[in-house]
């Protein structure tokens, strides 16, 4: 075989975008998303707390949960999408799991996430740029 | 100058985001320069059509047979000799190469490849049957079940049963070419196409001309009130 499957490394990376902040389960993101409504784009934000990230490469993914009037909200982002403007890391959460998902049945003070301040539970992280 | 189909090799799958930003679905395909080797003509061989060689490979790879025909052709050593059709109208010379811009971006296309086999497979995998009650006494979870009828005496051609299933040619129409690079020889294709990575795959115009959607506006014999 003449082409190996660099070819696919490369089509992947080539899509990747280099302005992804590093971020993990447990901190809260700001996604701007860009809406197409009548004919016109603008910019929506959606802020929450991760509760997960899924995927790896250009397949990545990351759920984000708000509570807005009572009722919580998850979307998944992929965080490679060019429909996203930016993701911006507000706050950093001191968690000890990946997935966040007992947050769904928490509400209130035991909703809370304590915040990360001296980056002991971030420290390990990498920014995907970096991991190259 | 042109014909209908081309050569390449299944690279693999992954996803490329659309203009829109939607994530599409594609196949990476190989495309490296097919050489026409020769040419069937109606006054020599019955039919016409033109013979692609594809693949580099040493020269070791073929017999004495393949390297003299080859040679014969003035064409470098190919691992894959295959024949497509001519288009309606066009002439194509031995020597004459083809690559993956034989396709436009948006061009509907069918690919063939050999299928990934399955071996020996019962009919739940084969033909989809149900299969029967994994609970409640039942001792018949994949068998087949009934054969067919008993007036006959003896089974019906065609009747489904267990058996060889996969490693056979199978054609995937109505596929869509997402993008062409020529730089790097590659076809991106919605969708899955037939085979393993690293198979053989024939890339092929379709075998009628993409319909031209027109809108009709129908007139309503009456308003329904």
């Amino acid at each position: 075989m003449a082409v190996t499957a660099n070819v696919i490394r490369d089509i992947e990376m080539a899509q990747k975008r280099e302005d992804v902040p590093a971020f993990r389960g447990g901190d809260t993101l700001r996604v701007h998303v860009k809406v197409i409504e009548g004919g016109k784009e603008r910019i929506q934000i959606f802020e929450g707390v991760a509760l997960s990230r899924h995927g790896a490469g250009i397949r990545d993914t990351v759920l984000v949960r708000k509570v807005t009037n009572g009722v919580g909200v998850e979307r998944t982002f992929l965080v490679h999408s060019p429909r996203l403007d930016k993701i911006e890391v507000m706050r950093r959460g001191r968690v000890r799991r990946a997935k966040l998902y007992y947050l769904r049945n928490l509400s209130g003070k035991a909703a809370r996430i304590k915040e990360d301040r001296n980056g002991r539970f971030s420290r390990e992280r990498k920014t995907d740029s970096e991991a190259k | 100058m042109s014909v209908k189909g081309i050569l390449g090799l299944k690279v693999g799958m992954t996803q490329i985001f659309d203009p829109e930003g939607k994530v599409v679905p594609v196949t990476v395909v190989a495309v490296e320069p097919n050489v026409v080797s020769q040419i069937r003509t109606v006054d020599n061989d019955g039919y016409s059509a033109a013979q692609l060689a594809f693949d580099d490979i040493s020269v070791y790879r073929l017999n004495r047979p393949e390297q003299g025909h080859l040679a014969k052709a003035g064409v470098q050593p190919k691992r894959y000799l295959r024949e497509v059709e001519i288009e309606a109208g066009s002439t194509v010379a031995v020597g004459d190469e083809f690559g993956p811009d034989l396709f436009k971006e948006g061009e509907k296309l069918r690919v063939t490849g050999i299928s990934k086999g399955k071996g020996f497979a019962g009919g739940v995998k084969r033909y989809h049957f149900h299969g029967g009650d994994q609970t409640h006494g039942s001792m018949v979870h994949r068998k087949p079940q009934s054969g067919g009828a008993t007036d006959a005496a003896r089974t019906f051609k065609g009747t489904r049963k267990p058996g060889h299933m996969g490693d056979e040619t199978v054609t995937q129409t109505g596929l869509r070419v997402v993008q062409v690079d020529t730089d790097r020889h590659i076809i991106l294709i919605k969708g899955a196409v037939p085979g393993a990575n690293g198979g053989l795959l024939l890339l092929r115009k379709p075998a009628r001309a993409e319909k031209v959607k027109v809108r009709v506006e129908t007139v309503r014999s009456s308003k329904k009130k």
